[in-house]
């Protein structure tokens, strides 16, 4: 029978060996993968490197796709953090986006003008704010009722993804778009600037980055940030030092969806300028990775999306370069994620073998 | 206008007979997470395994199997996913949750995987001869045309729920899978193995999930497509709560929820339906689901051991 031992004390080497052996099997484990799929295995691992971050642009795209991946992130760790398992960053990703187009829209039309800048700051807020609310629901079924969020969350994915599709056919159709289902593009102005030439990378990133060193010091300073670590550590012993476990777990729910809207926003004012429906391949989950892989820690969110978007970035060039399909990338996020769980828990316990 | 439509629909065999079919892997799954559910571990990894299931088992017949071998590959191919998941989350302790996603994006990512490794150039998906209709059946009085449309699949389905109600309910294994999801120590005190018990329960489930992935690729299609398992597993999350984690409760459960889906799927069709957009139709099982679970919250007498770690010794 095997039995967990708590560690009194974690030794120093096992938290620096244990995320280096999760990354090891993972890779090696893929390596299988490719294997399989008939490639060489030391060119397909150059070209994955290589293609994530072996060149100037090679890393600008890296820092492009990490930009909504840190966001949905920080969704994800600030909302694990109090125990609120908030499984739809996707919808709620999608929901900000289609929030900041329509918001954006609003210009010139209707006789409506407000000064770019101003327009920019409400197509942010009305995103936060539509990524917020669609997790209140959530929230609110689980404090009111008892209805488990994680079921909820997860299937509100799919309604917004319909939702969005219906939008694009019908309401916010763009006329000029030839059939495909894709809303009417920001004006240039409520574009957000490059910050390297001749690459998608775009000030998105500094939003992201500030959007994390925030969080932290939430966390870290403040009382709400202190009341969401009480209720994820021990909801019944918060309630009994008088912290008021619902509203937090509402108001955490908040912050979470509106960092996923957040991330739809900046999505759209950074890359893609209008919304379609495949705009994100699937940010919102592997938020709850680099949530998960950066220990619910904001500051580690930005180093392990920073990874992940690695990973897929160079997961496409490595298909192109030696014909291994794009899959790939995301085994590897996924086998990375249980991976580094093990090797969590390994640091905090010790295995014991018991007759 | 609407109502005598609905009458209209509800008063034919097409509609029974789209209810069963919808239904089956439905209840394959439902009963999947009963079983993992009763011993008190939640299975997020249904949606991935049962992607995986309709993969393994379609690529089993592609590659020239029976479509029994088929079945019973995903059966195994489920299996093998929830040892996985059983042993990260009962010894090892982690959370049951973020298991269960990880578990899911594994798998489904694995089985997209393999298909793209096997099929490279391809833009028609290959097709399979699919499980035949029960023709034989056709004679019976009242049920006949229903249950002679469907598959053998079907059938299995519906077998299972007695049996797993049996198991639970009358035999020492049964009792043992409730007892570790209700009070682990007192089952350890016992003299039954929380551990083994626990994670054959998970297998046993997801073995299941694997047969619902492949009655898609067997019997309602005969091919495999991306997205095709298309949240199915996450329903079958929620259902098993409505079902109050009861065998017959869960066939019930399905059936309901698949004949609300048939008749939404004809009154998309029929002439007031068509002026609603499709998508909001498509939205309907997602929000009867969460409607479900609503329903029953207050009163769900939820395992009590659900998503508790047990380790000996500890209270």
């Amino acid at each position: 029978m095997i039995r967990l031992e708590a560690r009194e004390q974690a030794s120093r080497t096992a938290v620096i060996v244990a995320p280096l052996a999760a990354i090891a099997f993972t890779l090696a484990a893929c390596g299988l993968l490719v294997l399989w799929a008939g490639a060489p295995i030391g060119r397909s691992f150059a070209a994955l490197i290589a293609g994530g971050f072996g060149s100037r642009f090679a890393l600008a795209e890296t820092l492009t796709r990490a930009t909504p991946l840190i966001l949905t992130g920080l969704a994800a760790a600030v909302a694990f953090r109090a125990r609120f398992y908030n499984i739809g960053a996707e919808g709620q990703l999608y929901l900000g986006a289609l929030a900041a187009v329509a918001v954006g829209g609003l210009h010139g039309g209707a006789g409506f003008t407000l000064a770019a800048p101003l327009l920019f700051i409400a197509m942010m807020i009305a995103a936060m704010l539509a990524g917020a609310l669609w997790l209140a629901i959530a929230a609110v079924l689980r404090t009111r009722l008892a209805v488990d969020e994680v079921v909820t969350t997860l299937l509100l994915n799919f309604v917004v993804l319909l939702f969005v599709s219906w939008m694009l056919d019908g309401p916010m159709k763009d006329p000029t778009a030839m059939g495909w289902p894709q809303s009417v593009a920001l004006i240039p102005e409520l574009e957000l600037s490059k910050l390297v030439e001749r690459s998608r990378l775009h000030t998105g990133l500094l939003i992201a980055l500030g959007a994390a060193a925030l969080l932290w010091a939430m966390l870290k300073f403040t009382a709400l940030g202190f009341e969401m670590r009480a209720v994820g550590a021990n909801s019944a012993a918060a309630r009994f030092a008088g912290i008021p476990v619902n509203a937090t777990v509402i108001k955490t729910a908040l912050f979470s969806g509106a960092l996923a809207g957040l991330a739809g926003a900046v999505e759209v004012a950074g890359r893609t300028s209008y919304v379609t429906l495949d705009m994100s391949p699937g940010y919102g989950y592997a938020g709850i990775v680099v949530a998960m892989l950066a220990a619910l820690n904001p500051l580690g969110v930005v180093l392990a999306a920073i990874f992940i978007a690695g990973m897929f970035v160079g997961a496409d060039s490595m298909s192109r370069a030696v014909m291994v399909p794009t899959y790939i990338a995301d085994v590897i996020v996924a086998v990375a994620l249980l991976a580094m769980l093990v090797a969590a828990q390994l640091v905090r316990f010790r295995v014991r073998w018991t007759a | 206008m609407m109502l005598a439509d609905l009458w209209q629909i509800v008063a034919s065999d097409a509609f029974w007979i789209a209810t069963l079919r919808i239904g089956t892997p439905l209840i394959f799954g439902v009963l999947g997470v009963l079983l993992c559910e009763r011993a008190g571990v939640l299975n997020l990894g249904i949606e991935g395994i049962m992607v995986a299931g309709a993969f393994a088992g379609w690529f089993a017949v592609y590659l020239g199997g029976s479509l029994w071998t088929g079945v019973l590959v995903a059966a195994l191919t489920g299996a093998a996913f929830g040892l996985l998941h059983g042993v990260l989350t009962v010894p090892l302790g982690l959370s049951q949750h973020v298991t269960g996603l990880g578990i899911t994006m594994a798998t489904t990512s694995l089985s997209y995987f393999a298909y793209r490794v096997s099929f490279p150039k391809l833009t028609e998906p290959p097709r399979i001869a699919p499980f035949a209709e029960l023709d034989f059946l056709l004679p019976v009085p009242v049920l006949g045309p229903v249950l002679g449309a469907q598959t053998a699949l079907t059938i299995l389905a519906l077998a299972l729920v007695p049996l797993i109600g049996y198991v639970l309910y009358r035999t020492p294994l049964g009792l043992a899978i409730r007892m570790v999801g209700e009070n682990p120590a007192a089952a350890e005190g016992a003299g039954v193995s929380v551990t083994a018990t626990r994670i054959g329960a998970i297998v046993g489930g997801s073995a299941l999930m694997g047969i619902a992935g492949s009655f898609l690729t067997l019997a309602a299609f005969n091919a495999f497509f991306f997205n095709m398992v298309n949240g199915r597993g996450w329903i079958c999350v929620a259902l098993v709560v409505f079902a109050s984690w009861r065998p017959g409760k869960a066939l019930l459960g399905a059936l309901l929820f698949a004949a609300f889906d048939a008749a939404q799927l004809r009154l998309q069709q029929s002439s007031v339906g068509g002026a609603v957009p499709y998508q909001w139709w498509l939205m309907v099982p997602y929000l009867l689901s969460i409607t479900a679970l609503v329903l029953v919250a207050r009163k769900a007498a939820y395992p009590q051991a659900l998503m508790k770690a047990y380790h000996r010794g500890e209270r």
